[in-house]
């Protein structure tokens, strides 16, 4: 298995949507099979119509405010001692999370296709949040599917969708946080494709979705990339890109643009979430070796038990308790391109102490698991290397757990 | 070559003018013993008789059958129970039809050739796999066939014409129309008559080749289906089973006489 150059990554699957042969495809009851290849053909054309293009990049610029900053935590660095500790704010965009690039292309798409509403599934709430303030500047209507677990621990997020005027459905189904959230999703979708687009909120689900979302969040390393040459001059020897993964929405995102860079120059290292310190319910099928199987349409590595139930995940951070993985990050664990640790609830909260006391930043629970991993990292280095965080989210939906476990906000 | 139990079943069917009766169950639902004696009690109706095998991630069933299918996976049914209960019926009723229901990882992770074994062991007849479209499905259906067992290719509103002959030259002996877009269960958003103008369309590309609707059909609609090569009814069964637990009544006895008054409406 290899990772082919001068081709984009979201591109190097087969005829049948795999990655690697193995990562992927469309799993979907026939019914589905039409609005996919409907919608495949679309975003096929889209991609190279440069009227949409630019409508994106107007609406990410004067709308979402990107580009988000890039900046050195200088505090943070000087505390740990060792390698350079940057960020990339992506939590400045409108919305407080990376999940606004996904949605708003998708939003696009749905408006293309003459499609009134749209639904989406969340699982901490901002690909929900974000969908919902997408819709409603684009004039659809909006379905968010959550776990009913997730509603209760995300409730700022919760309020927010309301206020965009979209409905929440709350799902009470199995583990009642995102893996139920996303069957029901699908659910309503294979019910209603004819008047309705499905977003997934992250690069997870059928092939084209996976490729629409990884589409989507390259703005993240579109922008990173000239950021760094503009404060660098040139890419650096010593990169390590740390972003959380649970689908792998950011995670992917972050990386796009520097794939073919060797992996000893930029290094990718993408953290799962670790769950409770003593729990084996852990949201990291790449770290802790799960096998191959289908979840939501796709083949992935997955928490599952020996005859094929999906098993329940446990994480403080609803953003990635996620028993699956995108097939991207399959494709590149298993091509070793990127690695891939976990990092637990307890880490990722004292993660979130420390940067919180030394940086004028706020990382949501998501990004604290890839924080943990840096401050673990840092010192060990030295001060050539430069460490980036992707900051996918702001903590402000997190304020309820962050009082809770730490006793204040 | 001699004729399949499934094709006999609709040719016993076609001898008496009226479609075949299908029914649908969740393996171990209720209990063990119970989904055995139910689908023992049915098979004096039913012409053939589906039966799931459990995933608990299933993107296509509505309400009612993921309610059977949680209470069953509660009460720790595996895939292996599931097989028992299909060898155990088939030995009660050797000539009835059994064709076993599910999702793809459940055969992705016992593995393609040892899950065919595993039928072929039970007696199983065919196959239904909800997200194992066509052409994905090309080789395992190949598969299938060699070992004699019956793949039910699915084919639903969004299926496009052209779409429909190649799936339905590569069908074996039974396909399943689903009649609305919809999850399993869902209450019939279109008129009989629509769906069986869309049925009539697949019976023009074939008109030997059984096809059988299912999705949202129950007591007071299956009558206008009266001319069709078969009905399926799921959602219904399910529905009594939770009704009869929360009455606490006899969940078997309840069951059978829905399936027998089902019967009653289309002979």
């Amino acid at each position: 298995m290899k990772i082919k150059k001068n081709i984009q990554l979201i591109d190097q699957h087969d005829k049948f949507g795999f990655w690697g042969g193995k990562f992927g495809g469309n799993f979907i009851p026939e019914t589905l099979k039409k609005p996919v290849e409907d919608l495949e053909i679309l975003f096929k054309k889209l991609r190279k119509d440069k009227k949409f293009i630019k409508e994106r990049d107007y609406y990410f610029k004067n709308w979402l405010g990107s580009p988000t900053r890039f900046i050195k935590l200088h505090n943070l660095t000087n505390y740990l001692g060792g390698a350079q500790i940057w960020a990339k704010v992506v939590s400045d965009l409108n919305g407080g999370a990376h999940k606004s690039l996904n949605a708003t292309v998708h939003c696009l798409i749905a408006k293309r296709s003459g499609k009134k509403s749209v639904c989406g599934d969340t699982g901490a709430g901002y690909a929900g949040k974000m969908l919902s303030m997408a819709a409603k500047k684009f004039g659809l209507k909006c379905k968010i599917f959550m776990g009913a677990k997730d509603i209760k621990r995300q409730k700022p997020n919760c309020d927010a969708m309301r206020k965009n005027g979209a409905e929440i459905i709350p799902v009470y189904t199995g583990s009642q946080t995102l893996v139920d959230a996303v069957s029901e999703c699908m659910r309503y979708w294979v019910s209603n494709c004819d008047t309705t687009h499905m977003c997934v909120g992250s690069t997870v689900g059928p092939n084209i979705f996976v490729k629409i979302c990884g589409w989507s969040t390259s703005q993240i390393s579109r922008e990173l990339f000239k950021q760094i040459k503009k404060e660098f001059g040139r890419i650096p020897k010593k990169v390590k890109l740390l972003n959380c993964v649970g689908g792998g929405s950011s995670s992917f995102g972050f990386w796009n643009e520097f794939m073919h860079y060797d992996k000893k120059q930029v290094e990718f290292i993408g953290i799962e979430a670790g769950g409770p310190k003593k729990s084996k319910r852990h949201a990291a099928p790449l770290t802790y070796g799960s096998k191959i199987g289908i979840l939501h349409g796709a083949a992935q590595y997955v928490n599952q038990d020996f005859e094929g139930q999906i098993e329940e995940t446990e994480s403080i951070s609803a953003g990635l308790d996620y028993p699956g993985v995108s097939p991207l990050h399959c494709f590149l664990k298993d091509t070793k391109r990127a690695r891939y640790t976990a990092a637990t609830d307890e880490e990722a909260l004292s993660a979130y102490k420390l940067v919180t006391k030394f940086e004028n930043l706020s990382p949501s629970l998501e990004p604290s698991h890839a924080f943990a991993e840096a401050i673990k990292l840092a010192p060990k280095l030295n001060k050539d290397t430069i460490i980036i965080v992707n900051s996918c989210g702001d903590a402000h939906k997190d304020r309820d757990i962050l009082k809770q476990r730490l006793g204040k906000f | 070559m001699t004729i399949s139990p499934i094709s006999l079943a609709f040719k016993n069917c076609k001898k008496e003018k009226r479609p075949a009766l299908i029914t649908f169950t969740v393996a171990g639902d209720n209990t063990k013993k119970n989904s055995l004696k139910i689908l023992n009690s049915v098979a004096k109706y039913a012409d053939i008789i589906e039966l799931s095998f459990l995933h608990n991630c299933p993107i296509a069933d509505g309400g009612q059958i993921q309610n059977s299918t949680y209470r069953s996976l509660k009460n720790g049914t595996t895939l292996k129970d599931t097989f028992q209960i299909a060898k155990k019926f088939k030995k009660n009723n050797p000539k009835k039809p059994l064709i076993l229901m599910g999702y793809y990882n459940l055969i992705y992770q016992n593995g393609e050739n040892n899950f065919l074994k595993n039928c072929k062991l039970s007696n199983v007849d065919g196959l239904i796999v909800v997200d194992l479209p066509w052409p994905e499905n090309k080789q395992f259906s190949k598969k299938c066939k060699k070992k004699s067992i019956n793949f039910v290719q699915l084919l639903s509103p969004t299926t496009s014409k052209v779409r429909m002959k190649k799936i339905i030259k590569d069908s074996h002996d039974m396909i399943y129309y689903i009649s609305m877009l919809s999850t399993t269960g869902g209450k019939l958003k279109v008129s009989p008559k629509k769906i069986l103008e869309n049925y009539s369309k697949i019976k023009k590309i074939d008109k030997i080749k059984n096809c059988v609707i299912g999705f949202g059909i129950t007591n007071k609609t299956v009558k206008s289906f009266k001319n069709s090569d078969g009905v399926v009814i799921g959602s219904e069964i399910c529905k009594e089973i939770t009704r009869s637990l929360n009455n606490r009544q006899n969940p078997v006895t309840n069951v059978s006489k829905v399936v027998a008054r089902l019967k009653n409406k289309i002979l």
